[in-house]
């Protein structure tokens, strides 16, 4: 059973332009631990989501993953971190089990693409390009993407979007599946009863700074 | 190396599922080629530009293939996903310099008939010692523009912006590679081409040096 990662932020600043997406955030979050995270848009969700995945560099304060500072490490982080965002990090000219091959191979991990396929409701035997796929079909891909590794740090943006009823019922199965494996999973939603049911802490953010 | 493999293969799949590409960037050099020849006031100055022109068309075809490899991985949010996924940035900037060199000598090795067959160049030289500098000239074009438009990619005015930063810098390059192109198309008299072909591997060891080192700065973010 993988130890989820614990995070630690004060003031946590991110700046585009001349606009503060995060304005001075604190963050403590405990190994295991389910988070969800609410706001209305452009309240910094997928900023905070992003600096978690240390894609972004805070502007101001720190952050700590595992006790280590996150920009600093993040070459040592990154492999125990998997971020599904609104870009699903796809390539359309590529059949949906070659995309697949293609991100287990880089990072050396035998690929087990079938059964992912399956997972997540998707045809192994489709050969076509996903230009063909619709959005919900791409969104189940990505998140088949996300269980290539074994990540101690799941962060999940509206992981639910264009996805139809069975594909919302498969992101829960997705999300309870990561935290009986004891990894930690923030997930950005706008719709709370996702998460009905789980044992979840909920942290609102407005104009970037806690609710 | 199991990363680079993978992330060579990606770009191999990438390519072979983009046949047109190529395709599209060979017209386009061979358009460069052929313009340049209906430009040009004499039969004797187009023997003497050969070289130059050949140059000059690949290298026009490299912002191009740059500017698609870039798009590419722009599109879903492939890049922000590829830096996150633990894969070295350096292992990224070397599979993506040498799926460019690979494409530019390809466009190099069609325009190379054009250019010998309608410039009225026959190719006097060696053939190794040519091939070699196609080679070279191309994996030395590959890496500043592999990087230049990493830098650019993302920017307004991408297509503008990249040929402006990247022409200036590629000028000994494409100096070297001209010379030394002309030279074995005369059939180097005088055994210049090796000295040509010296610069062009310094040249090209610079950038692919110093490529690998800057390239996780530039897309990382911060």
């Amino acid at each position: 059973m993988a130890t989820g990662m614990s995070i630690a932020g004060r003031g946590l600043a991110r700046r585009f332009g001349p606009r503060w997406a995060l304005a001075g955030l604190d963050v403590d979050i405990a190994p295991g631990e389910l988070i969800g995270l609410t706001g209305p848009n452009g309240s910094g969700k997928s900023t905070l989501l992003r600096l978690l995945a240390t894609a972004l560099r805070a502007d101001a304060g720190w952050l700590k993953l595992d006790g280590q500072d996150a920009w600093g490490e993040r070459s040592e982080l990154r492999p125990a971190i998997a971020l599904a965002s609104h870009a699903t990090g796809l390539w359309d000219d590529l059949s949906a089990a070659e995309n697949l091959g293609v991100w287990a191979r880089m990072s050396g991990v035998a690929p087990d693409v079938i059964a992912q396929l399956r997972r997540v409701g998707l045809d192994p035997d489709r050969r076509d390009p996903i230009r063909t796929f619709s959005a919900g079909m791409k969104r189940r891909l990505a998140l088949a993407r996300l269980f290539l590794r074994r990540p101690r740090l799941a962060l999940l943006d509206e992981p639910s979007t264009a996805l139809d009823v069975n594909g919302r019922f498969l992101v829960r199965g997705l999300i309870e599946e990561l935290i009986s494996s004891g990894t930690t999973v923030v997930v950005a939603t706008h719709h709370r009863e996702e998460l009905d049911g789980a044992s979840v802490r909920w942290m609102a953010l407005q104009d970037g700074r806690a609710a | 190396m199991t990363g680079l493999f993978g992330v060579l293969r990606r770009e191999a799949l990438l390519e072979w599922r983009r046949p047109g590409r190529w395709s599209s960037l060979v017209f386009f050099s061979a358009a460069v080629v052929l313009l340049v020849a209906f430009a040009s006031p004499s039969e004797a100055a187009l023997r003497e530009q050969a070289g130059g022109t050949f140059w000059v068309a690949i290298l026009l075809a490299s912002t191009r293939a740059v500017d698609q490899a870039w798009q590419v991985d722009l599109e879903n949010g492939a890049l922000e996903a590829l830096v996150l996924w633990p894969v070295e940035p350096a292992v990224l900037f070397y599979a993506k310099v040498l799926a460019l060199t690979a494409t530019l000598t390809t466009v190099a090795l069609a325009t190379g008939p054009l250019i010998l067959g309608m410039y009225d160049a026959p190719l006097r030289g060696d053939v190794g010692t040519l091939l070699l500098l196609l080679v070279t000239g191309c994996a030395g074009l590959a890496a500043p523009a592999t990087l230049l438009g990493a830098m650019t990619a993302q920017a307004r005015g991408a297509s503008v912006l990249l040929p402006l930063l990247l022409f200036p810098l590629v000028v000994p390059a494409l100096l070297a590679a001209a010379k030394g192109t002309s030279v074995l198309l005369e059939g180097d008299p005088m055994g210049q081409a090796p000295a040509w072909l010296g610069i062009l591997v310094t040249f090209t060891a610079l950038h692919w040096s110093l490529g690998g080192l800057l390239f996780g700065r530039i897309v990382e973010d911060g």
